[in-house]
């Protein structure tokens, strides 16, 4: 696959404020990219940017090897859909997808036949003549993404999609979305904060902080390979200490002597290590065990995750761990019991502060 | 970036619409200032025009008098009008609507008909002369009770919105708490309302410092600024002190048009967050109160205007009581006769049908386009500006700037199309404060969904805006017109023998002492404008309603 778009060097100030700072990123034809961050990360100012909605600082934008950095929007080619989904409420369904076909001279018959057709990929062809005001939700969501699906643009932006949904409808659209950007094999722009959806449907995440992008990769190597302390925080839970070198593959948190597999080169570093990576240990034979009291003990399903105090050696530190609920309920585990757990050694990760 | 097809067509538009209140606005105001600093023959004197104005204590008393009824009047209406309001809105009384209906009717009808009804109820021939005790109804008190009046429904429109954001929360806190309702309505209603009734008196202020039309028919001697300014170019062609008084006519004006704004942008902090609309409970001494005064409200609104009814359909006050039309027999009176009244109508539509197009398509680039932000800043300031111009000063202005020999629009001078020009500009910042609240309602991201769909933003603008906002539309369409049928003071000065208006033959044939045909047409003007709002009501009722058919949520 080739490079479709490509974002380099962009700069944004609005006033004093530097909404985006020195952005570069490309996009495959045909990927799928979420940039993700919490509110205030400068990832919706880089969408408009991209859609010529706002216009960058500094920086340069292309796409399909032509030079987009100081086109309008109408004279790019992109789709979009806003969290607010902007349907036109005095226009049918039909007239609202085919509000962008109408220019381009196309008889009646083709454009009514591409209103059929997306209708049927959305799954909504019972509604062509419906009012956005009698859809729930996630039709009207629907509805927006055919809407900016009929010109086939070339590039499709998404600004948070599904905030606006109840939970059951997000998870099902989700997969609907990321199915139907599949069998189009449009490439796709997602913004969003949530960090569950941008690992369940993205191919690669843009993850960014403070108008940076923070780290990029596939959902994967973000959630087991996070370089610095806010990706590690940002997706999924974590457990972070600050540490001391002991030798380039041991280190001390706390006062404890800690192995690590990892090769060390800071004096002062920061660890994490995911709840999940964390053992109780039950013979002793796992590799840095420490002993612990169960302080909190939190039921989430399939789950449970506990807050255990740990007594390293100089002081006590929180520590979260998720168990099998299972385990935890056959093996009489309570608040307040003992339990000896083991950070592994190839599970504690050296992150960039 | 570069400019797109869309950015080249609304800097086009905007620069339209700019020149257009420019030249309606900017440039006659101008003229007036500069014609306030010259002599008779056009020559710069500085300000020596001012200070033969401020030695003549005739005409410096008129300021003293002028603050004096305004003030007075500011306080009677806003009383009046929050307790009326605060019936409407908090109370549990039968009848609710039909008080709202009545109390709006001063709007309907030229503001110095309420002074000849009150000439025909306490004047030297009056009904009730007993009841003044030997004070005279041609003075300070009639025009004081005439500008209640005329004031009442602008205070009332603004005191029921600011009552009605209430927070019910807030309401029902104070239950809990066994708040008495005195420290309720101490702590809780009267701050949310507070913005309200302050906005409401500087607009009463405003309304009542620069009408002339009131103090001209009851005021007797009793000089206002206002008609200081008609006197002194009608009477006395004296321009240039007609243009000095106006300058000191804009000052206060201008004055309670900046507290107002002030104020306003407070009001709006309230409006936005998202609070639950209190209803009111049943509370049966509470109500009955609140019945019985807005009855008395009421009668003497109907009063007035019934009494005016009376006067155009009695055949010779006070010697022949009998009923008969000869009142209505314009043509047979100095005034402009039943050309007058058709003049106005048609001033009306013209006014109604270019104001609305103006406005909302100046509103809309305001609030939507997303290129040239100074552009869009200068027009929404200058749209702002008309508030604060009182109609006789900006008469007076188009007298200077339109009718001098040198301005190229000369042609349009003493033709409908100045009468309806200066209309539209008199009444333009309201309109424009309407047509901007509807559109801010409506999704921004429209536009973008259309520039990403590569449509023209004109398609959006007809097929999209335009649709969504036709309530508000019709609403700016029925302002502009029942104001151009009423509207004196902006017009007095520019109508000539063959484009007379309703409204200037009501004061012309008064002036004459043809008092009773004055009521019979200020009477034509109230029946056409409740007439178009009865019809404007049943439009929106039934045919609005089919095309708004995507409001529902059921198919």
């Amino acid at each position: 696959m080739e490079q479709y778009l490509s974002v380099k060097n962009i700069n944004k100030y609005f006033g004093d404020f530097q909404a985006l700072n020195n952005v570069s990123f490309d996009v495959k034809e045909g990927e799928f990219v979420c940039i993700l961050g919490p509110s205030g990360c400068g990832k919706t100012t880089l969408l408009r940017v991209i859609a010529g909605l706002e216009s960058q600082s500094e920086g340069l934008i292309n796409q399909n090897n032509k030079d987009i950095s100081l086109l309008p929007p109408d004279q790019r080619d992109f789709g979009i859909v806003f969290q607010s989904y902007a349907l036109f409420p005095n226009l049918s369904v039909k007239n609202n997808i085919s509000f962008g076909l109408k220019t381009r001279k196309q008889n009646k018959e083709t454009i009514d036949k591409r209103v059929d057709e997306l209708l049927k990929l959305v799954g909504l062809s019972d509604h062509i003549n419906k009012y956005s005001a009698q859809l729930s939700g996630g039709e009207q969501q629907r509805v927006a993404l055919a809407r900016a699906l009929a010109p086939s643009p070339g590039l499709l932006l998404l600004d948070e999609p599904l905030s606006a949904l109840d939970a059951k409808v997000r998870q099902h659209l989700r997969l609907e979305i990321k199915n139907l950007q599949r069998q189009l094999g449009v490439t796709t722009i997602m913004v969003t904060h949530d960090q569950e959806e941008a690992l369940t449907m993205a191919d690669r995440i843009i993850l960014m902080n403070n108008g940076v992008i923070e780290q990029e990769g596939s959902p994967q190597d973000l959630y087991s390979k996070p370089k610095t302390a806010f990706s590690a925080n940002f997706i999924g839970t974590t457990n972070l200490f600050k540490a001391k070198k002991i030798s380039e593959s041991s280190i001390e948190i706390n006062g404890s002597a800690l192995e690590c597999n990892e090769n060390i080169k800071d004096d002062l570093l920061t660890v994490t290590i995911r709840p999940e990576d964390i053992k109780i240990s039950e013979n002793g034979n796992e590799k840095n065990i420490l002993n612990g009291t169960i302080k909190e003990l939190e039921f989430l399903g399939s789950n449970i995750r506990g807050h255990i105090e740990v007594d390293f050696k100089s002081e006590k530190a929180n520590v979260i761990c998720n168990f099998a609920s299972e385990y935890i309920l056959n093996n009489n585990i309570k608040n307040n019991s003992s339990v000896r757990i083991s950070l592994q050694p190839h599970a504690l990760k050296v992150v960039n502060e | 970036m570069k400019k797109s097809k869309d950015d080249y067509l609304t800097i086009f538009f905007i620069s339209i619409i700019g020149i257009y209140i420019f030249i309606a606005l900017a440039f006659p105001m101008y003229a007036i200032f500069s014609k306030s600093v010259e002599n008779k023959d056009g020559i710069f004197i500085g300000f020596e025009n001012y200070q033969s104005y401020f030695s003549n204590p005739a005409l410096v008393y008129s300021i003293y008098n002028s603050l004096f009824i305004s003030i007075i009047t500011m306080v009677i209406t806003i009383t009046l009008a929050f307790v009326f309001a605060y019936a409407l809105t908090k109370s549990c009384m039968i009848g609710k609507s039909v008080f709202r209906s009545i109390a709006m009717i001063p709007i309907l009808v030229p503001s110095l008909l309420s002074g000849i009804s009150l000439i025909y109820l306490f004047g030297k021939q009056g009904i009730f002369r007993e009841l003044m005790m030997g004070y005279e109804i041609y003075g300070p008190i009639g025009i004081i009770i005439a500008e209640v009046f005329y004031t009442f429904p602008h205070a009332l429109l603004i005191i029921i919105t600011a009552l009605s954001i209430g927070d019910a929360r807030l309401y029902e806190a104070a239950k809990v708490l066994r708040s008495k309702s005195i420290r309720t309505f101490f702590t809780v209603t009267l701050p949310s309302a507070k913005y309200g009734v302050i906005s409401a008196a500087f607009v009463v202020f405003t309304l009542v410092i620069t009408d002339f039309g009131i103090p001209k028919v009851i005021g007797g001697q009793f000089n206002v600024l206002a008609v200081d300014v008609y006197k002194q170019v009608i009477g006395q062609q004296n321009f240039e002190m007609g243009a000095v008084v106006s300058v000191v006519l804009i000052f206060p004006a201008l004055l309670a048009f900046a507290v107002d704004r002030i104020v306003q942008r407070k009001q709006v902090a309230i409006l936005t967050s998202r609070s639950v609309v209190h209803e009111p409970n049943k509370n049966k001494k509470f109500d009955l109160i609140m019945l019985m005064y807005c009855s008395i409200i009421s009668v003497f609104i109907l009063t007035i205007i019934g009494m005016c009814l009376y006067a155009s359909l009695v055949t010779f006050w006070p010697y022949n009581l009998s009923l008969s039309l000869t009142n209505y027999q314009f043509d047979l009176m100095d005034g402009g006769g039943w050309d007058s009244y058709y003049n106005s109508i048609r001033m009306a539509c013209y006014t109604a049908f270019f104001g609305t197009i103006v406005v909302f398509t100046g509103a809309y680039f305001v609030e939507k386009s997303r290129s040239i932000k100074t552009g869009r800043s200068i027009l929404h300031l200058l749209s702002m500006m008309p508030m604060a111009i009182p109609g006789l000063v900006l008469g007076l202005a188009y007298i200077f700037f339109f009718n001098h020999p040198d301005n190229p629009l000369n042609f349009i001078y003493g033709t409908m199309a100045i009468l309806v020009i200066c209309t539209i500009t008199h009444f333009y910042t309201v309109s424009h404060l309407t047509a901007l609240t509807s559109l801010k309602q409506i999704d921004n991201e429209f536009e973008h969904v259309s520039s990403s769909l590569k449509q023209p933003f004109y398609k959006t603008f007809f097929r999209v805006t335009v649709p969504i906002s036709l309530p508000a539309i019709f609403e700016i369409g029925i302002y502009f017109f029942v104001n151009a049928m009423t509207t004196v003071s902006a017009v007095v000065f520019l109508y000539s023998s063959k484009t007379n208006l309703a409204s200037v033959a009501v004061l012309n044939m008064d002036d004459a002492g043809d008092i009773a045909p004055a009521a019979a047409m200020g009477m034509m003007i109230f029946y056409t404008n409740a007439a178009v709002r009865i019809i404007y009501v049943l439009v929106t009722k039934k045919i609005l309603v089919r095309f708004q058919k995507w409001r529902t949520k059921t198919v």
